[in-house]
């Protein structure tokens, strides 16, 4: 294993790996049903206790 | 009421943080005892001192109280505000502490004489004192304690433990002035914002490990079944300086009793692990950290949910994927392989969008609710620091193209753009976090004086105006002086000559730096009246805060 394939691989598959996750984040925070969840942590602060 | 009558025990946690200080006491007196050199020797007569401090605390705390502390007081979180004050008062003294030294600095720049030929006074030591005063004292107190706060009040629940969080608020302190007596004695490690020696750096590390579970416990003791927003820019804040600090502070001491140590690499893998670490201290400390403030105390401010809470989920994710690889913009046209440059400048280009998402969002939540920054100084200090993050954000991108950087690069418009950074973004909303939490802890009705406020305001804003306008024309004619050249093709301008004819903006930047502490002073004297004086919040308010100690 040298220092190239190391890296090549890092680097394509690093690329993918990172692009998959942000994408399930912005999925997760665009997702219609979760819509609600989102309006009521808006309200955590707001919430007196 | 009828509570239970509860017995009082040394609990497991006071049984091991005291064995683990006694520990450490020893071993600080034997380090003492043996050291090579004076720094090291009174560095470890100083955690010898603290250590010991730590311990009597510890039994005094068990003394004092009658029974283990309750989770909850009639149905309500028993909240540990404790360690949140001394967080805050030690923000305010070491914010007003860093912010003279740089005013200072900004002086002696000005006029040389002013450093009086003493070693302790030079700039090469009084400057990473102001830099680590302001960032690593100041900024760090107030994540410390707004932290601390905001993961109770938005998970509903009381902070794990009971002396881990004094020990983290403690132990931080303490490290700093481990470090700042460092600088002034001239140990340091060489690496700017990482200053501090090996040894600071151990004790630095077993305290944010401490920190780590602390808030992580917190989290997952929480009665709330969503974790807010605040929380997730906390705790990015918090792992990523764990990992930061460990990646650049791989260090061999020259002995074990020695102050000096040096790092396991050289050259510009040093450089690039250096400014991996430089810029995601930016990032993640004064960014991610700061964004926790702004995502809990606009909205509670103002009244009104954040303007978009999956725009703050996006927001988060993209600072999260995008900060980590803007550091080789600061190593421009230097050693570091072109592709690396490259990089960093693409990312830090990049970055532009979800900084101003954030900006928006920020700004947004005061829609429908504008009319408060007319009566309210606390929502316009939050709000423009909102508007300076905005504008660093601008102007930071911007300077790392490597175009723009061939310009601005070792020229004052640099110290210009971390300013409207670090007193625009992190100190106002620094400020207006700590004009909100000091009545909230000390169950006061608001600040003793809005009007002193609003001078704070007023008087920081001009100040701040008057140091970035000035390093901008400084730096822009520093950097076009450098470049010109006469029509044989030699250098048109001698460095004294650039140096001579910056003298004006010199003198108005410390002018204005003297503005910001005078604001400084206004705050913490009226932070000080609100504790003494204030007007008590009405009784119902906050019964839990009484409680709490």
């Amino acid at each position: 294993m040298t220092y190239e394939t190391v890296a090549s691989f890092a680097q394509q598959y690093g690329l993918i790996y990172i692009i998959i996750l942000f994408a399930v984040a912005v999925a997760y925070a665009l997702w219609p049903s979760n819509k609600k969840k989102f309006d009521r942590a808006s309200q955590v602060p707001l919430r007196e206790d | 009421m009828a509570r239970p009558v509860q017995s009082k025990s040394l609990t497991i946690e006071e049984g091991a943080f005291a064995a683990f200080l006694v520990l450490l006491a020893l071993i600080c007196i034997f380090v003492t005892a043996k050291a090579d050199d004076g720094v090291m020797g009174f560095h470890a007569a100083v955690g010898a001192i603290f250590a010991a401090l730590g311990v009597y605390f510890i039994f005094r705390g068990y003394s004092g109280r009658t029974m283990n502390v309750a989770q909850e007081i009639d149905g309500r979180p028993n909240y540990q505000y404790g360690p949140i004050k001394f967080g805050i008062l030690a923000s305010v003294f070491w914010g007003v502490a860093g912010f003279l030294v740089g005013d200072i600095l900004a002086w002696q720049l000005a006029y040389p004489a002013l450093n009086f030929d003493l070693p302790w006074t030079n700039f090469g030591r009084l400057r990473p004192l102001h830099t680590s005063a302001v960032i690593f004292a100041f900024g760090g107190n107030v994540l410390l304690a707004t932290s601390f706060y905001v993961v109770q009040r938005t998970c509903r629940t009381r902070i794990l433990g009971n002396v881990a969080p004094w020990f983290v608020i403690l132990g931080y302190n303490a490290l700093i002035v481990i470090a700042g007596t460092g600088y002034l004695l001239g140990a340091t490690h060489g690496k700017e914002y990482a200053e501090p020696e090996w040894y600071s750096d151990l004790w630095l590390t077993i305290v944010w490990v401490v920190y780590l579970i602390v808030y992580l416990g917190t989290l997952m003791k929480r009665k709330e079944s969503h974790i807010y927003v605040a929380n997730w820019f906390y705790l990015a804040f918090i792992v990523t300086i764990a990992m930061l600090h460990l990646g650049n502070n791989v260090s061999l001491p020259v002995t074990l009793f020695s102050s000096k140590s040096y790092i396991a690499w050289a050259g510009v893998r040093d450089a690039m692990t250096q400014w991996w670490y430089g810029h995601n201290a930016v990032g993640f400390f004064l960014t991610a950290g700061f964004l926790g403030l702004m995502y809990y105390f606009i909205p509670k401010r103002a009244g009104r949910p954040v303007y978009s809470y999956r725009l703050s989920i996006i927001h988060f994710w993209a600072l999260i994927f995008l900060y980590i690889w803007t550091g080789p913009h600061h190593l421009h046209y230097t050693a570091l392989p072109d592709w690396a440059q490259t990089l960093g400048m693409v990312f830090s280009v990049v970055l532009w969008m979800p900084s101003w998402g954030g900006m928006i969002n920020g700004l947004m939540t005061l829609s429908g609710a504008w009319d408060k920054l007319r009566t309210d100084p606390v929502l316009r200090m939050l709000v423009v620091a909102v508007a300076f993050y905005g504008m660093s954000t601008f102007e930071g991108p911007m300077m790392s193209i490597k175009a723009v950087n061939s310009l601005s690069h070792y020229t004052d418009w640099t110290i210009g753009h971390v300013h409207s950074g670090a007193l625009g973004w992190v100190g106002d909303i620094s400020f207006g976090a700590i004009y909100c939490l000091v009545p909230w802890l000390w169950g006061r009705r608001e600040m003793y004086s809005l009007k002193m406020v609003n001078w704070h305001f007023w008087l920081s804003t001009i100040g701040i105006v008057l140091y970035i306008t000035a390093m901008w024309v400084s730096g822009i004619m520093q950097g076009l002086m450098w470049r010109a050249y006469t029509k044989l093709g030699f250098l048109e301008y001698s460095f004294i000559e650039t140096v001579e004819a910056m003298h004006p903006f010199y003198v108005i930047r410390a002018i204005g730096g003297a503005l910001f502490v005078i604001g400084g002073l206004i705050m913490a004297y009226n932070v000080w009246m609100t504790i003494a004086r204030g007007e008590a919040a009405e009784s119902e308010a906050r019964p839990a805060a009484a409680a709490a100690e």
